[in-house]
């Protein structure tokens, strides 16, 4: 069940590009849960293991040729041979069925032992987790004592009280095992309870009960899978362990016992220590993998850089010595485009798929600009408008390929044509000096354990080779700058002490901390309050004006675009759509999905009046409509 | 059931126009920690809506706009004041109360990649409000499928998974579960915020489309002064916790009175570089003007 997920339209609508000739393509291959665990050869092993394990388990009475307690005491400690295929025991007891017999026991009483453990701990967690309040306290309590508790000693006591049973034991360490269960529940849950499809579910009136069990045990399914292996696993340990230390039930076979009586005759028989131990190694080493298995499968990320690397190694070779020789004299920049301050040509990047191929996010995209000069580069999610400025700061994912195209930064090539990759050499001399960066979203490109005074001063010290007493002058004024009424406050502050709008200035003033020649600005003020936003437009023109620096502003908001910019990139699914001044792209643009964009925009439009009927009537193109949802 | 029908008969008809009052509302959270001061988040909020009416709510972050939203849907703790729909005081009401209310009052949140589980089926959520009020399996498939259509989704998107759709979609999913149990009000909370430009106008006309069809009331919550203009027909103005400013749309978003709305209106910005040049030097002044204001009237700005 593999599903290709599209980030266009569900039914591709008449017009839309055909796929393969430009602007984005591929698809993002995603794979079912149960379908990457099949993929992995550990989780096929494993679960092959369990199963045989399972089968001899449940059959054990049709395939053991004795009972386990059948004892021939005319042949004890016997070799192999066709009657006993494993030999027997010092009671004459064959080995093999004892081994079936005993898995049947080993196993059920570990799956009991899990059940108590779940039975206890998942609810106990679900509600705790849901509700919070007093029973989350309450049941907190209730873990520290069960976890503080030595398992063995209690166990050793359970057994002395109330006889070497192995249910009674296994059944006492579900018990205390289960605070596992229920941390893993209520922390699953409690990252769950305020998402809104819950508040949505509350609205619509469903009962705390169905929500709970509609809505909230979904997320905890996987880790309890997860942990019951491992639990499995250590309860077959344990319970093994004591039976090997003797306080088993000798008149039942488990592996532990079986363990207990080969050790006693490790000189006469090796083998009889060796085939329980070979039973609870290849059990508990199957579930663990197993447990590794799916998490592996539940973890999105798929191998897919050995596979491609692996298949294109030849071409790999060729082109790596290529750039090799490439990169020791750096290709000098086309003549007559040195002047910019920033080219891009023809770019390409994409991102190699699970099946081969390379999903294209950006494709032949070439825009310049010059120094002093704001250009804005503006689309939808999706359009690739973000992933074309990141390669430009050569902050790309590691899985991105640049596919085609170069980019040069004052005359020097960051992207020569033929890389495969941005350059982290040339970039790294270039970024947080020459390149700055103004996030989108402030608050989490601040580090919450460092005062903002910290986070200005250690980079300018670095970069600029300053002492930090003059780096913290230099800092104050920067915040007085960037229009900070009480820059001596905000030096001493933690990030989470400012507002957003704050926060966005000091990035800004980090920014231009290092007298770079480029700031690029990943919508700096999507996450803002429309007043705020307004004051840090105002700023970052004030700031270009003054310091002359060249700016790319990355944004989907027209309103900005003409706040700032000089000029104008359009880009629509990864390719370039329309390029010009400022003035010509908002006022008479010539690409319909341009005028489809501007004719989204609500200001002026006649209050509750139908937008796309009306656009589509008045530019006559109801393909282009189609393609943008 | 028959008990809120003779509720709704009982009420006298003036009552019965204002399909939702809020009067002097106050909303408080506890404070963190032993005898911390309580959270005012709403002070004194008073509104209402009548039937087929948009009343949009506009505000910055931390406002309380959503949180008006939340409290008359029933997940914020009212304080003080009273809630009324239909005649029926709501600020209390009970887990069993808000079942029946369900029927009439809906929500769509601002994102929609959370707003749906997404481990189950777009037919599994949508049939999910139909099942609470014990609609058979037969009937509220059925009743799916006129969903789908009515926001312009395909059919087969059933047994599709929220995933597998593009966030204008997902929020028409949101839209189609609201719409599922024919509300008389929607509490729209941003939906159009986390939408691209294009994506925003298609919803926008759907939202306006359905109030056409169905008469449905919305209270419509949103940050941005131009979606509020555009879907409503009054519109109040939240800061700080209180409402500043409430009247019809046209006057409140084109000539307000409030100083705050006025500098709200001055910094959104517009898509042409001369009239955003004009509109930004109107801000400034406008600025300049209330800061001597503030300074006449002796308050530090």
């Amino acid at each position: 069940m593999t599903e290709s997920v599209e980030t266009s339209a569900l039914t591709p609508a008449p017009g839309t590009p055909a796929p393969g000739t430009s602007g984005q393509t591929g698809t993002v291959v995603r794979s079912t849960v149960l379908k990457r665990l099949f993929k992995n050869p550990m989780g096929i092993i494993a679960i092959a293991i369990l199963l045989t394990m399972a089968v001899m388990a449940i059959f054990a009475d049709v395939l053991a040729p004795f009972d386990e307690n059948f004892a021939n005491i005319s042949k004890t400690l016997a070799a192999p041979d066709a009657v006993n295929i494993l030999g027997t025991d010092s009671s004459g007891r064959d080995v093999w069925s004892r081994l079936l017999f005993g898995a049947q026991l080993t196993l059920s009483s570990a799956l009991l032992c899990a059940a108590v453990a779940i039975a206890i701990g998942l609810p106990a967690g679900l509600v705790a987790g849901y509700y919070a309040g007093k029973f989350e306290a309450v049941s907190n309590w209730v873990v520290s004592i069960l976890m503080s508790l030595p398992g063995l000693i209690v166990l050793l006591t359970i057994r002395a009280a109330f006889g070497p049973s192995v249910w009674i034991a296994m059944i006492a360490f579900g018990v205390l095992i289960s605070p596992s269960y229920f941390r893993l529940t209520r922390s699953a849950v409690q990252s769950v309870r305020n998402e809104l499809y819950v508040d949505a579910a509350r609205v619509s009136g469903l009962s705390d009960l169905s929500i709970i069990t509609r809505h909230i045990f979904s997320v905890v399914r996987a880790p309890i899978i997860i942990q019951t292996a491992a639990i499995a696993g250590v309860a077959i340990a344990i319970q093994s362990g004591l039976e090997f230390l003797g306080l088993g039930d000798p008149a039942k076979a488990t592996w532990g016992v079986m363990l207990s009586e080969g050790f006693k005759n490790v000189y006469l028989t090796p083998t009889l220590l060796f085939w329980p131990a070979f039973a609870m190694a290849l059990t508990i080493g199957a579930l663990v993998l197993l447990g590794n298995a799916i998490r592996d499968a539940l973890e999105d990320g798929e191998k897919i850089k050995h596979r491609r690397q692996k298949a294109h190694q030849a071409e790999d070779a060729a082109t790596a010595s290529a750039t090799k020789s490439a990169r020791k004299t750096i290709a000098a920049v086309e003549a007559g485009t040195e002047h910019h301050l920033v080219k891009v040509t023809n770019l390409g990047v994409g991102y190699p798929q699970a099946d081969g191929t390379i999903k294209k996010v950006v494709d032949d995209v070439s825009f310049h600009v010059d120094r002093g000069e704001i250009l804005g580069i503006v689309g939808e999610s999706g359009s690739g408008k973000s992933q074309t400025a990141f390669s430009i700061l050569g902050l790309l994912p590691d899985t991105a390929r640049i596919v085609g195209g170069a980019i040069q930064f004052d005359g020097n090539y960051t992207v020569a044509p033929g890389d495969e990759k941005v350059s982290q050499e040339r970039l790294s001399k270039l970024r947080g000096k020459r390149i700055s960066y103004i996030p989108q979203e402030p608050m989490s490109n601040l580090d919450p354990a460092f005062t903002i005074g910290y986070q200005l001063v250690t980079p300018m010290v670095r970069v600029l080779g300053i002492s930090k007493a003059e780096a913290t002058t230099r800092a104050m004024k920067l915040l007085s700058d960037v229009g900070i009424v009480s820059p001596d406050r905000t030096f001493r502050a933690y990030p989470h002490e400012v507002s957003g709008g704050m926060a966005q200035r000091v990035l800004i003033a980090g920014a231009i901390s290092c007298e770079p020649d480029l700031i690029i600005a990943d919508e700096p003020t999507t996450a803002l309050d429309v007043t705020v936003q307004a004051d840090v437009l105002d700023l970052i023109r004030d700031l270009q004006r003054r310091l002359g620096v060249g700016v790319i502003l990355v944004t989907h908001n027209f309103g900005v675009v003409a706040d700032l910019c000089d000029r104008v990139v359009v880009m629509q699914n990864g390719r370039l759509v329309e390029e010009g001044p400022v003035r010509e792209i908002l006022r008479e643009p010539k690409e319909r999905y341009t005028q489809t964009l501007l004719a989204s925009m609500l200001e002026g439009k006649e209050p509750m009046s139908m937008l796309v009927s009306a656009a589509a009537s008045a530019t006559a193109s109801p393909t282009a409509k189609e393609n943008v949802l | 059931m028959t008990e809120t029908a003779a509720l709704r008969a009982a009420e006298s008809a003036p009552a019965r126009q204002k399909l939702l009052r809020v009067d002097n509302l106050v909303v408080e959270y506890a404070g963190k920690g032993f005898r911390a001061r309580k959270f005012r988040a709403l002070t004194d909020i008073n509104i209402s809506i009548g039937q087929g009416e948009t009343l949009g709510l506009v505000g910055e972050s931390g406002s309380g706009k959503t949180t008006l939203g939340r409290a008359v849907l029933g997940l914020a703790p009212v304080s003080g004041g009273k809630i009324t729909f239909e005649g029926k005081d709501i600020s209390q009401a009970t887990r069993k109360e808000r079942r029946v209310l369900s029927r009439d009052m809906q929500v769509v949140f601002q994102d929609p990649y959370t707003s749906l589980n997404p481990a189950l089926e777009i037919g599994d959520i949508l049939a999910e409000p139909l099942g609470v009020q014990g609609m058979e399996q037969a009937a509220a498939k059925k009743r799916v499928k006129e969903l789908l259509d009515q926001v312009g989704l395909p059919s087969d998107a059933i047994h599709r998974l929220p995933r597998e759709f593009s966030g204008g979609q997902r929020q028409r999913v949101a839209i189609a579960r609201a719409l599922a149990l024919s509300p008389k009000l929607i509490v729209c909370d941003e939906p159009v915020s986390a939408l691209d430009l294009s994506t925003q106008a298609r919803v926008l006309d759907l939202f306006l489309q359905i109030q056409k069809d169905t008469g449905v009331s919305y209270l419509f919550v949103s940050h941005d002064l131009d979606v509020v203009r555009h879907i409503s027909h009054r519109v109040a103005v939240m800061y700080r916790g209180e409402i500043v400013e409430q009247g019809p749309a046209d006057v409140v978003t084109r000539d307000p009175e409030h100083p705050y709305t006025q500098r709200l209106l001055l910094a959104s910005p517009v898509p042409d570089p001369d009239r955003q040049e004009k509109r930004r030097a109107d801000r400034h002044r406008l600025l300049e003007e209330q800061r001597m204001q503030a300074e006449q009237a002796g308050v530090p700005a």
